[in-house]
């Protein structure tokens, strides 16, 4: 009746999940008895969880990427103070068993929980007002996906409590990952919360690829798109294009573990190697995935902040796209050491350091939008600088170990963990965290606490360094990735210092919940009342702080390159229509939530084999997805009065703000 | 001995970078076998050519930040400046230039580094077999006729050719002092080519995460002279430990941080019938044979009835 | 698949709307043009089930490969079902774009059918294997055949389910635009599965018999 699932799986044996869980359960609760003690459900339902307003989805998702960087770096801390403390033959504090999964879902959550839910925030936020839409192609759809990320975010916490995680490393290979290697539900728990949250990402790609080739505002050519706006559809191009393949090869492990399969299994004729290259041709992809939009946001960050246009604005655009090509040709560089020959080996070597290439490009891009501007040291300025002296160590490493020889002494070691987070942290974290400073306003309607967030950079920056540059060293010194604990003294000190350097960057954190708590506080001191609280080049600039729900009453008008920065210079920006119209916008659904919900009990019932559960939530989820398909809603209109009622209002406020400026005569272009 | 592997040049860059780290004690960096050296100049040289465009890249963004910062207002500021063919070719060329270099370097790397590829040399070399076990390794010397856990010895300045497979998931068997890894795996045997430039006790590792011992997975391998290491051969021949099929099998069992153990002598090919044992990863044996003969039944008893024995 | 919005012409006057209409297409076209590349993603899906297959053809493990299981007249006969089923479906399409309401239900029924006797031949198929120890628990080729059949074959009983209910909606709402939109997609649907059949008969089947 409850197939494998008994009161065993909660592990009362061990204090530390047990601790955690007690915490998560009383904060849980807390956040549950305030919402109900100030009455928001309702407004909390109609308002955020069942909308399909991508700017609502997008705030959701980063909700859920910070809540998911807790986790994950909590499991990052626990690992570090794990090997400070377990040298030279002692046990450290952390049972073995309990470890191995801790470094199994610290990739998992910061890869497919933080960093994806990150970036696809970021861009349900931004991209379609730089294209100057009023949504994205199908809004149900985002909706669902959004859901379906949650689906695998409550499976990975839940693996906390009830049962255990994989004890795999974030790749799960085979044989290890097979029922004979890895009997318990670890695994299956990887399995399905990747499966469903990958479905989402890809329905992501599918939505934003439609929505980028289908509704741009008139006049705006594909070549004109901001930079931000082009890394995403990169970005997305290779989501659509590689997910498929993760969904492939989970299914196949899936199939070997439930029914006996023989896909990837040791005997009776499997191949573990397939399962390999399958795994990374989706896998190295999805770090392409994960850094060309960081990569935009920086374009945009610097362009805006230099008081200048983006240098090479077609060349970066050729650039990603190179990127996003050869990102798929270069797979195996993730496994020189497997034994493929001289021939392939030197193949995949070769095509990956040509990636350095465009990647160089764009870093020469950044500098010379730089050379020769006005430069604003902002916070999005900093994580930006900051990121261009990280992310060329951390590309160079990354073409060192493109080099097979090379590889063979470096391949799992301390060294390619150095090297995969410099570029992650260096690259995307930092873009996100600037892109977060650089849209918040825009998102909010108040601009975040510049000094808070030069703290957190300072903190993370150094951080990084003190927790990276011994691992780089680790790696020199023979030390192999995922071991528990240590025996060789020389590594002692390394290990030491790297601790401290997870502590440094614990404090940015900290830094950062600070920032958010005293800009929420200061909130009316630092209103952007205007919408353009950066002197922006692109359309998301043109809208109020918050945009309406409808972003534009009239699509705007784009015939070249930052288009709002041309509007502006033309002297038609904040123009007023002689007339609105109506404006027909989608109904809110609760299908996205409940199908997600349905999905999540699917997910679980198969974990624990309680497979008529499963059967029945997966039906229910159909039948759900019929009943809503056959309803047809087809949204409702905005009458244009409505319409010019809020666009009124907001050319009030701009009103009043050029008379309050009219007094104070400042440089219309370098205004922060 | 062996052959340059590429211009003398790289090598003096080599030289000249190592005196200069020659302080640290970095074991890739201070490798103790020929094909470690030859790994280590790859990197240097490597991370040599490419600072070349990284130093000068983080400078620029110092510099750059520092002087066209906005408080600066002595600093030229051209806001519609976005384009230049000169500096996309330099940009696109330069980078292009060092790669083809690297590549190049790369190229003649990869192939004379290969694994598989055996070591030039006069002197006969010593095969030892590798089996990764949960979560030891176990080694078996055919010409030897013994058999070992956790340990190998053999001579200084001989080719040693390892054939390595596993029993169990994917390991990566490393000497990080001697040189690079290749992946154990199941049902296939991969190889390595190593040799010790001299005497010394070296740490053996699995590189890649096997499970719950994996951390315990080491082993040590040590470099002797020619006498010494049969003055070894002679010892463990004298072991009372025997590898039989029973003791292989309970060897076999999952185990964390085993001893060394010795073994006088070893089951004849008990390679072989560890690879054998996954008869299912050697495709198109059977099809092949039976080509020829439509409608027969596909199955073959005969053959791999002691391998059909399958868990 | 969205619902949305933006709905052509569902008989209001766009002398309002011109601009949404300026924006972007028709939503019918649009929502056409995302399954197209949602389609793309099941090709790549579909083409890792295909490497799979080809790097475990030959992982016989002392069991029976292609040229020991397969028959091919059998298989001749599931491919005419579907090959027909995607003929049939292309009427029903043309009785769509002429407004033929009963056209439309009834070619959809005739497809069905087609559809629903491939996936019983298959199934018949499987249950016989299986019954004689070859199912895909044997070895890792069977393990790929069956996936690889089997993953098709799941597309196109999804493709069925979709299609009893587009009956069933035509049958109550008659060709809305909606509808139309919809049978639209299942028909490229229904097409690219056809297309992923002959990959699948050629490589398994034929390939496997020679």
């Amino acid at each position: 009746m409850f197939g494998k699932l008994s009161l065993d799986a909660i592990p009362f044996h061990e204090p530390i999940v047990m601790i955690t869980i007690a915490m998560i359960a009383i904060g849980g609760a807390a956040v549950f008895g305030l919402i109900t003690y100030f009455k928001k459900w309702t407004y909390l339902w109609t308002e955020w969880l069942t909308s399909v307003d991508h700017k609502k989805i997008g705030v959701m998702y980063i909700i859920i990427a910070m809540v998911m960087l807790l986790r994950g770096f909590a499991d990052a801390i626990m690992m570090r103070s794990q090997l400070a403390l377990a040298t030279e033959g002692s046990p450290g504090y952390l049972p073995p068993e309990h470890y191995d999964q801790i470094f199994t879902a610290h990739g998992v959550i910061m890869i497919i929980f933080m960093a994806m839910p990150f970036f696809t925030g970021l861009m349900n936020i931004v991209l379609p007002l730089q294209i100057g839409a009023r949504d994205v192609a199908f809004p149900f759809l985002n909706s669902l996906s959004l859901y379906l990320l949650i689906s695998g975010v409550v499976l990975v916490n839940v693996s906390l409590g009830v049962g255990e995680f994989a004890r795999t490393g974030w790749v799960a290979y085979p044989p290890l990952s097979e029922l004979g290697y890895s009997p318990g539900v670890g695994v299956d728990y990887y399995i399905w919360a990747l499966q469903l949250s990958g479905l989402g990402t890809t329905l992501t790609g599918v939505n934003f690829l439609v929505t980028v080739l289908k509704m741009r505002t008139p006049g705006m050519k594909l070549m004109d798109m901001p930079i931000f706006t082009w890394t995403c559809t990169w970005a997305n191009v290779l989501i659509v294009a590689s997910f498929p393949i993760l969904t492939g090869t989970l299914a196949f492990l899936t199939l070997d573990r439930y029914l006996d399969f023989h896909i990837f299994t040791n005997e009776l004729g499997g191949n573990p190697m397939m399962y390999v290259n399958l795994f990374w041709a989706w896998g190295h992809p999805e770090v392409y995935i994960l850094i060309l939009p960081a990569f935009g946001v920086f374009s945009e960050v610097i362009s805006t902040f230099t008081g200048k246009r983006l240098f090479g604005h077609h060349s970066m655009i050729y650039a990603s796209g190179a990127i996003s090509i050869l990102g798929f040709m270069v797979w195996l560089h993730h496994f020189f050491t497997m034994g493929s020959g001289a021939s392939v080996n030197a193949f995949f070597g070769l095509a990956t350091m040509l990636i350095s290439i465009p990647t160089g490009v764009k870093l020469f891009n950044w500098l010379f939008t730089i050379y020769q501007g006005r430069l604003r040291f902002t916070a999005p300025v900093c994580w930006t600088l900051g990121f261009m002296v990280t992310f060329s160590i951390g590309g160079m490493t990354g073409v060192l170990l493109a080099i097979p020889g090379a590889d063979f002494v470096l391949h799992n070691s301390l060294f390619v963990i150095a090297h995969f987070h410099n570029v992650i942290i260096g690259g995307a974290v930092f873009g996100y965290i600037a892109g977060f400073a650089f849209w918040f306003p825009k998102a909010f309607g108040f601009k975040l606490n510049e000094k808070w967030g030069k703290a957190a950079f300072w903190f993370w920056i150094s951080g990084f360094y003190v927790a990276f540059m011994p691992l780089y060293a680790l790696g020199f010194m023979g030390m192999t990735r995922r071991l528990n604990t240590t025996d060789n003294p020389d590594w002692t000190p390394y290990l030491h210092v790297a601790f401290w350097g997870a502590a440094l960057i614990m404090v940015g954190i900290a830094c950062q919940l600070i920032q958010i708590y005293v800009s929420i506080r200061d909130r009316e001191q630092n209103r952007d009342l205007t919408g353009d609280p950066w002197n922006g080049h692109t359309l998301e600039w043109s809208t109020s702080s918050p945009p309406p729900f409808y972003n534009f009453a009239e699509l705007p008008k784009a015939n070249e390159i930052d288009a709002f920065y041309a509007a502006k210079r033309d002297g038609e920006a904040y123009s007023v229509p002689a007339k609105y119209s109506d404006i027909h916008m989608p109904n809110n659904t609760a299908t996205g939530l409940v199908m997600g919900a349905l999905l999540t009990v699917f997910g679980f019932a198969m974990i624990w084999h309680i497979f008529w559960l499963a059967g029945v939530s997966l039906v229910g989820t159909i039948v759900y997805f019929v009943i809503h398909a056959a309803r047809d809603d087809q949204g409702y209109m905005v009458p244009a009065s409505e319409v010019a009622r809020i666009e009124g209002e907001q050319h009030k406020i701009l009103a009043s703000v050029r008379n309050a400026q009219a007094n104070t005569p400042v440089n219309k272009l370098e205004q922060a | 001995m062996s052959k340059k592997r590429y211009p003398r040049f790289f090598g003096f860059l080599a030289l000249f970078s190592m005196l200069l780290l020659s302080g640290c004690d970095y074991t890739l960096l201070d490798p103790k076998g020929h094909v470690g050296v030859q790994e280590r100049d790859l990197i240097i040289t490597a991370t040599l050519l490419m600072l070349l465009v990284v130093v000068p890249v983080i400078f620029m963004t110092i510099i750059f930040a520092w002087k066209y910062r906005a408080s600066n207002k002595s600093a030229t500021y051209t806001p519609d400046w976005a384009h230049s063919t000169k500096i996309e070719l330099v940009v696109w060329l330069v980078p292009l230039a060092i790669i083809i270099v690297l590549g190049y370097v790369t190229y003649k790397s990869t192939h004379a580094l290969d694994p598989y590829r055996p070591l030039e040399s006069d002197v006969k070399p010593v095969t030892i077999e590798v089996v990764a076990l949960d979560w030891k390794w176990l080694f078996i010397y055919p010409e030897q006729g013994i058999a070992t856990v956790n340990k190998i010895v053999f001579p200084a300045n001989t080719p040693i050719n390892f054939r390595i497979t596993s029993d169990s998931v994917m390991n990566s068997f490393f000497i990080p002092a001697l040189g690079g890894q290749i992946y154990a795996m199941a049902g296939m045997q991969t190889k390595l080519h190593l040799i010790a430039n001299e005497n010394g006790e070296f740490d053996g590792i699995s590189a890649n995460y096997s499970g719950a011992g994996f951390t315990g997975m080491k082993f040590k391998a040590t470099a002797t002279s020619q006498a010494d290491f049969d003055a070894w051969v002679a010892e463990v021949k004298n072991s009372p430990k025997q590898l039989a099929t029973a003791e292989y099998t309970a060897l076999a069992k999952p185990s964390e941080r085993n001893p060394v153990e010795l073994y006088s002598t070893v089951t004849p090919n008990l390679f072989q019938i560890i690879i054998d044992k996954y008869e299912g990863m050697k495709p198109g044996k059977i099809e092949h044979e039976k080509k020829e003969v439509a409608g027969m039944e596909g199955m073959d008893m005969g053959k791999h009835s002691a391998a059909q024995a399958e868990e | 698949m969205s619902n949305l919005v933006f709905e052509g012409a569902k008989g209001h006057d766009h002398g309002h709307d011109h601009e949404h209409d300026h924006g972007h297409h028709d939503a019918g076209e649009m929502k056409i043009y995302g399954f197209w590349i949602y389609l793309m993603t099941d090709c790549i899906l579909f083409a890792s089930i295909f490497a799979i297959y080809a790097v475990l053809v030959n992982n016989v493990a002392g069991g029976p490969s292609g040229h020991d299981i397969f028959e091919l007249p059998y298989v001749l006969g599931e491919t005419a079902c579907l090959l027909l089923s995607s003929i049939t479906y292309g009427f029903a399409m043309l009785a769509m774009h002429k407004g033929n309401k009963s056209g439309v239900l009834g070619w959809l029924f005739v497809t069905f059918l087609f559809g629903l006797g491939f996936i019983g031949m298959e199934i018949n198929e499987f249950h016989l294997l299986i019954s004689e120890g070859y199912g895909p628990n044997r070895s890792g080729f069977l393990s790929a055949f069956f996936t690889l059949v089997g993953t098709h074959g799941v597309h196109v009983t999804s493709g069925l389910i979709w299609m009893a209910i587009m009956m069933y909606q035509v049958s109550k709402n008659g060709l809305t635009s909606t509808n139309q939109t919809r049978l639209s997609m299942l028909s490229l649907f229904w097409h690219f599965l056809d297309v992923v059949w002959i990959c699948v008969f050629t490589v398994v089947y034929l390939m496997g018999t020679i």
